[in-house]
């Protein structure tokens, strides 16, 4: 093993290989860190064994934010702070602060939900994304695994991503 | 496959039965005490309307004001004007027409009609909008929606029926007086509107409505029948065209017949976004009684091919067009609301500070948008049946109190009221409706077998 080499990736022509590769690596007790398509494969979340995403909940709790922010806002403003007699209503007249609450709750649930992928995506200004080969963007599929969270040896996990169907596997150091 | 078929029990019967003769006893009951507590009561209300109209004049001073100044409203015409308009029965005898418990028949008779009308006439809508989209998902329960069509023919008697009967009782711009020049009721606003507002057109356009939405029904039934005998795609294009065309005819008639059966109880009151208002309560309505249908057959075994996803995807169309009718009802009170035109605010203040309705207005929305979209926001409440039915039958009521809302008020003025009564014909005419839609539901085949997009449907996976 060469220095400072901490990840082995193999790669996987079709998508029907990455699959059962994917079952077949984690029987034989490897942890696969992440796997690299360049497009949704359907079933891929459910043989990696994923969970299901909970950035539904973060969507309520953002949108939540944003309705009480915006009512918080207007009774503030419209009520206390500045009251003004506008169209005759009272000066909290809930009815016509509906659409800005309305507008302020998408518009946080949306800013909150892109923001949550971008932490757990590690996007993030001068940060360097992890692109362990260039064609998993083209026209290949990467399956890497974490040397950290294996005990196998390089060897040991080369032999087994060669035989469960690797076209090639290489080493990358991140 | 072998050739599933819904089978329409003796005992199903039976308990419908059952259901039938407590709504008779039901109504027969509301129909004693309506008729009997008239004379009682008409001291408390006298006594009760008294405060509503010093409200209503309140609330609308300047709607008084505002019609006086028009110095072609003659006076004895705007008397009468503003008392109709408060809800005063008295003082008028050609107004005076029936006693208030049959106009309280009539009434909830309409509401009811109204109400299935929609069920049967959206259950057409949505197989054409699962053939115009070319909907995979749906595939195995198209049958359901149609099964419910059924009932348009028998619906379409009842509406003229209802009408010829009961029209002076719940159709104010029915009487003749309205339009005559001479007569101290002439109103010019109603006369205004004779061009479309009148019985031979009015009658007209009824017939019309049911018999083309009907017979395109009967085409669609028909090409999806043949289409289990002899299989192919060339059925499903045909379905395809016929459902585009219905769905054209469906985009101008459900608003206009919405405007006929509906709109023109409250004659005086106009709102754009009516049409569209009664297409949403009847779409939610329809969608949740297919999803509840749907979830009991699975339940008694039927429909085995519909799976989990399919359940879910029904739950989202019933969480969604929740919110649709919601943002619907929202659009037309808030423009109301906001421009405070006395001409438009009377219909809401008939409803939202009235003594009778104002709880079935808050009601109304408690049932039709916050339990709806509360409980179904979650992604696993829209997989479980349990959560399916409570939520799906839950809309049924709302939206029933949604027609009670829109119909009433204007027929029954502040006499409304809630009882036996209507819950017995309510019960009579969802006995009458299940009847006719499981008896129809159990002369198709349950699967429309050679569907193209049934492979498509038995393999339907939604995240």
């Amino acid at each position: 093993m060469e220095s400072g080499k901490n990840y082995v990736y193999g790669v996987f022509d079709q998508e029907e290989a990455l699959l059962s590769a994917v079952q077949k690596v984690r029987e034989s007790d490897v942890k696969i860190d992440e796997c690299y398509t360049p497009y949704p494969v359907h079933g891929l979340d459910d043989a990696l064994g994923y969970k299901r995403s909970r950035i539904s909940v973060a969507a309520f709790m953002f949108g939540l934010t944003g309705t009480i922010l915006a009512f918080t806002m207007m009774i503030y403003m419209m009520g206390i702070d500045w009251p003004m007699i506008i169209g005759g209503k009272d000066h909290i007249a809930i009815p016509s602060f509906v659409p800005v609450g309305f507008e302020v709750t998408v518009l946080l649930a949306a800013f909150g939900m892109v923001g949550t992928f971008f932490v757990i995506s590690n996007l993030k200004p001068y940060g360097k994304p992890k692109t362990f080969d260039i064609r998993s963007t083209d026209d290949k599929h990467i399956m890497a695994i974490d040397l950290a969270n294996n005990k196998k040896s390089v060897a040991e996990l080369n032999e087994i991503l060669k035989s469960s169907g690797a076209s090639e596997v290489n080493e990358k150091k991140f | 496959m072998a050739e599933e078929k819904f089978e329409f029990t003796s005992k199903a019967k039976r308990t419908l039965s059952i259901v039938a003769i407590v709504g008779v006893v039901l109504l027969g009951l509301g129909t004693y005490f309506a008729s009997n507590s008239g004379h009682h009561e008409g001291g408390e209300h006298a006594e009760e309307m008294h405060d509503g109209a010093i409200m209503a004049q309140d609330a609308e001073g300047a709607h008084v004001t505002e019609d006086a100044d028009q110095d072609h409203f003659e006076g004895p015409a705007h008397a009468e004007e503003a008392h109709a308009e408060d809800g005063h029965g008295e003082g008028h005898g050609e107004h005076a027409g029936n006693p208030s418990w049959l106009k309280r028949i009539y009434a909830s008779l309409w509401i009811n009609n109204m109400y299935f009308v929609g069920l049967a006439l959206l259950g057409v809508f949505f197989v054409a909008i699962q053939y115009v989209s070319q909907a995979g998902w749906s595939a195995a329960l198209i049958r359901i929606p149609m099964s419910f069509s059924s009932w348009l023919p028998i619906g379409g008697v009842l509406t003229l029926i209802i009408f010829l009967v009961g029209g002076h009782d719940i159709f104010h711009w029915t009487h003749e007086y309205l339009y005559d020049t001479s007569s101290p009721m002439y109103d010019p606003i109603i006369a205004g509107k004779e061009g479309y507002l009148n019985t031979p057109f009015f009658i007209g356009r009824m017939v019309v409505y049911f018999v083309v939405w009907y017979l395109m029904f009967r085409w669609i039934r028909s090409k999806s029948l043949e289409e289990d005998m002899n299989g192919g795609t060339a059925y499903f294009k045909k379905l395809r065209n016929i459902s585009a065309g219905f769905i054209v005819f469906f985009a101008v008639t459900s608003s206009t017949s919405a405007w006929d059966w509906i709109l023109s109880i409250d004659t005086h009151w106009f709102s754009t976004m009516f049409g569209w208002y009664v297409f949403a309560s009847w779409w939610v309505t329809a969608l949740a009684a297919i999803t509840l249908v749907t979830v009991l057959l699975k339940e008694a075994g039927y429909l085995k091919v519909v799976n989990t996803g399919v359940l879910h995807d029904l739950g989202k169309f019933v969480f969604a067009f929740s919110i649709f009718w919601t943002y619907i009802w929202f659009s037309q009170f808030m423009l109301i609301y906001y421009s405070n035109i006395p001409e438009e605010t009377v219909y809401f203040i008939e409803r939202m500070t009235s003594d009778h309705y104002s709880i079935v207005f808050f009601v109304n929305l408690i049932l039709n948008f916050f339990f709806p979209f509360l409980v179904f926001m979650p992604r696993d409440s829209k997989r479980h049946t349990v959560f399916l039915k409570i939520v799906t039958i839950v809309v049924l009521i709302g939206h029933w109190f949604d027609f009670y809302l829109m119909v009433t008020p204007g027929v029954m003025k502040e006499d409304g009221g809630f009882g036996f009564l209507e819950i017995g014909m309510a019960m009579l005419f969802g006995v009458a409706f299940l009847f006719v839609a499981l008896r129809s539901l159990a002369k198709l085949p349950l699967v429309a077998k050679n569907h193209p997009m049934l492979e498509e449907a038995k393999h339907h996976h939604v995240f």
